[in-house]
């Protein structure tokens, strides 16, 4: 812990804050509008909540939290489809904690295993191709989902089941890839963000260069950044400095973890038992072109998709729900006009409503309602 | 310790000698010869006492003597289910124990007497079964009380998990104290007996597959001792809680709102282990909602605050006592806030279900 108290020195922070407003001030006033900086990470969203650092902020900087949780961004067939293997009666679904509370049409995971489907939480993949071995009478299905992160430990699960000979085991694949999302968020008619802290997990498995299109083509910094407060607030600054310098570019402040060519193995592996889907649906975000993967051909038998059949029915999210436009940043959660209200952690319309790294829930959790700082200025043009 | 009274014939029925299959079946739960070798060996073995040994449908308790410790009495139930069973630093029989006797100390009352009913899934090994039993009986007489009437059942496999227990427990409230959520006045300051968050961290620990390299362990313990310490030290305290499930957290929410003040902690002065910080982060929980099975959180009017850390500070289980914050005066009512380590303030809110682990 040594090693992260180092993280958290709150006289740095201090230092910090200083130099954010310093620069953020003529920014904000050359814009007349707060400068917007997006964290697409929901792990970053996590820690800006946690450490309260979104309160420290001065008013001239405003952080959008963009659409980095893999859990929020599931549309609801896909999670329909989900329940619909998980209550079959040979299968056992396995998957990561927060990926169970996820509201379906109908229901949860968690909800369906309390009405009599064997779910089961892991930790990891392993687990799950752990339990499919125990259970060789049953068809162990595990529900993948999240970015890069977690793509490379899926892809080794499978890499494993096939060396074993293990065939009572399944991906249902839901991973997601992070350059056509930012690419969407950019090409958004809302779109005002104006820099981005690059998620520092997803880097470490693709590294930086991926992202250089968004400072050579959009014209925006990009830092990749780390977990840690101070980390969070580093990079800020070095967003900030950017803008002030007029000069987008691609920079690591998570050097300590993030290699600039990513992890050559993890790649590998992704790559070797991983494809683009033509298009994927975002909640929220509508469907976007490449930015899901499923098994390629060689794995085709490890596929839950081609072992089970699947209603595989679009759900439109509810009429009332503005997901999309807070995970575009084009309203704060507080604006949605069911947060709070039919909205909330307990009854979740939105995805952002369901992790700890949705935006709306973050923001229930964390403190209702709008900084007061910025209370007559809302994010969007098209805000309520 | 109290003893019972002597006036109950002492209708000991005759031994049917040990138990000699290896597993739990159906028949231990039948009520015939097989239930009856359970009880007299496995429970009245280790529970025994003369009220308990004569086995009447119901324990005797003379009033008399519950009047002359105090002027109210203290009853209190729980289940406990926990998985698994045997966990580092405690087994579901210490908690069943412990947890009982804590909800009554927490009320100011001296814990005298608990039931014990065990719900047994056929097929537990007889040798497991007696583990948690002497678990049971061992921490029961650390703590002073009496198991004095219980209850068995086995049901087949699959209806329960290995084992559920219930604990009734009856305790007497001495005259004078009045502990209430309610109580909390603005200026009051909090206290907690030491590290927040090792049983839920332990159990968790226990039931994945983390391999940390320094285990966790649970931190349960009967705490009615220090309770009466913390008392004695500080009379006025306003009001005690075990910060069992939902964590610290949902204490300090439960009391902003029934005293409708705001409440505020500091990050910094609130212990937690190194370990246990170090699983949450891996696993992205937080350690204010895990559960504890040895901790208390305590109101105490500011001018008693340091006597009563101090005297904390000075009994076994609260070595690592510590003041963590205030009840305020000008706090949004009903509101938990927290200075983040960092300088930062976030809210504390209510958990809302289980805490499950993050994806990434
Ligand atoms: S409040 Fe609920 S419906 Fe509205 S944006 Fe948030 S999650 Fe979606």
């Amino acid at each position: 812990m040594k090693y992260v108290d180092e993280y958290r020195d709150p006289a740095k922070a201090d230092t910090l804050i200083k130099e954010i407003t310093r620069l953020a001030n003529p920014l904000c006033a050359q814009r007349g509008r707060p400068v917007y900086v997006m964290e697409v990470c929901g792990g970053h969203t996590h820690s800006i909540f946690r450490y309260g650092i979104e309160n420290m902020l001065p008013p001239s900087v405003e952080l959008i939290h963009g659409p980095g949780c893999p859990v929020c961004v599931l549309p609801i067939g896909r999670v329909d489809d989900c329940v619909a293997i998980a209550e079959h009666e040979n299968a056992i679904m396995t998957t990561f904690g927060d990926a169970m509370r996820v509201p379906g049409s109908k229901c949860s995971l968690l909800q369906a295993k309390s009405l009599g489907a064997d779910v089961r939480m892991v930790y990891s993949p392993l687990d799950a191709l752990k339990i499919a071995r125990s259970n060789p009478d049953k068809e162990v299905v595990f529900f993948g989902l999240g970015f890069e992160t977690t793509m490379p430990s899926t892809a080794l699960t499978i890499l494993k089941a096939e060396a074993e000979g293990i065939d009572n085991f399944s991906l249902f694949c839901n991973h997601i890839t992070i350059i056509p999302t930012i690419k969407a968020v950019l090409d958004s008619e809302d779109f005002q963000v104006d820099g981005f802290l690059g998620p520092g997990h997803v880097s470490m498995v693709i590294g930086t260069r991926p992202y250089d299109f968004i400072a050579d083509h959009y014209r925006r910094p990009v830092v990749i950044s780390g977990f840690e407060p101070l980390d969070i607030l580093q990079s800020l600054w070095m967003v900030l400095k950017q803008l002030d310098s007029g000069n987008p570019c691609i920079e690591n402040q998570y050097s300590r973890v993030v290699p600039e060519d990513g992890n050559r193995a993890a790649l590998q592996a992704i790559n070797r038992v991983f494809e683009l889907r033509p298009f994927f649906e975002w909640r929220g975000l509508g469907s976007i072109d490449h930015s899901g993967v499923q098994l390629n051909a060689r794995y085709a038998a490890y596929d839950a998709e081609k072992k089970f059949a699947l209603p595989s029915i679009a759900i439109a999210d509810p009429k009332s729900c503005q997901c999309g436009e807070v995970l575009k940043g084009v309203i704060k959660p507080w604006q949605c006009k069911v947060y709070g209200k039919a909205c909330t952690p307990q009854t979740p319309m939105g995805a952002l409503m369901v992790s700890s790294e949705g935006a709306c829930a973050a923001y229930y959790q964390y403190g209702i309602g709008p900084r007061t700082v910025v209370d007559s200025q809302p994010v969007g043009e098209h805000a309520l | 310790m109290t003893t019972l009274t002597d006036e109950l014939p002492e209708k000991i029925r005759k031994r049917s000698g040990k138990l000699l299959v290896p597993h739990i079946t159906l028949a231990h739960g039948g009520g015939g010869k097989a239930m009856r070798d359970l009880i007299d060996d496995v429970f009245i073995g280790a529970f025994g006492n003369p009220t308990l040994n004569t086995l009447e449908d119901q324990a005797r308790v003379p009033l008399a003597e519950l009047a002359r410790l105090g002027d109210r009495l203290a009853m209190t139930t729980d289940s406990y289910v926990v998985d698994p069973i045997f966990f580092p630093g405690g087994d579901i029989g210490k908690l069943a124990i412990c947890g009982t006797v804590n909800d009554l100390a927490v009320g100011g009352a001296t814990p005298l007497y608990l039931t014990c009913a065990v719900i047994i899934e056929e097929g537990m090994p007889v040798e497991t079964l007696r583990r948690i039993v002497d678990s049971m009986a061992e921490t029961a007489q650390a703590a002073g009380v009496n198991i004095i009437t219980g209850d068995t059942k086995v049901v087949g496999h699959g209806c329960c998990d290995k084992i559920f227990i219930n604990t009734t427990g009856i305790g007497v409230i001495r005259q004078g104290h009045q502990l209430g959520a309610n109580r909390a006045r603005p200026g009051d300051r909090i206290l907690v007996n030491g590290y927040l968050g090792d049983h839920g961290a332990a159990i968790l620990n226990a039931r994945g597959d983390m391999h940390l390299v320094s285990p966790i362990e649970s931190d349960c313990a009967a705490l009615h001792g220090l309770i009466s310490v913390l008392l004695a030290a500080a009379p006025g305290t306003r009001f005690i809680r075990d910060a069992t499930r939902g964590g610290m957290a949902s204490v300090l929410n439960e009391i902003a709102e029934a005293s409708a003040c705001g409440i505020e902690i500091i990050e910094a002065a609130t212990p937690i282990r190194r370990e246990v910080k170090g699983f949450c982060e891996i696993l992205g929980l937080d350690p204010l909602y895990l559960a504890n099975e040895g901790k208390l959180v305590a109101v105490v009017p500011e001018a008693e605050a340091a006597t009563a850390l101090s005297a904390l500070r000075a009994h076994p289980l609260g070595q690592e006592a510590a003041d963590i914050g205030a009840v305020l005066a000008n706090g949004r009512a009903g509101r938990v806030h927290m200075q983040t380590v960092f300088g930062g303030r976030r809210i504390v809110d209510m958990l809302v279900g289980e805490q499950l682990p993050r994806i990434c």
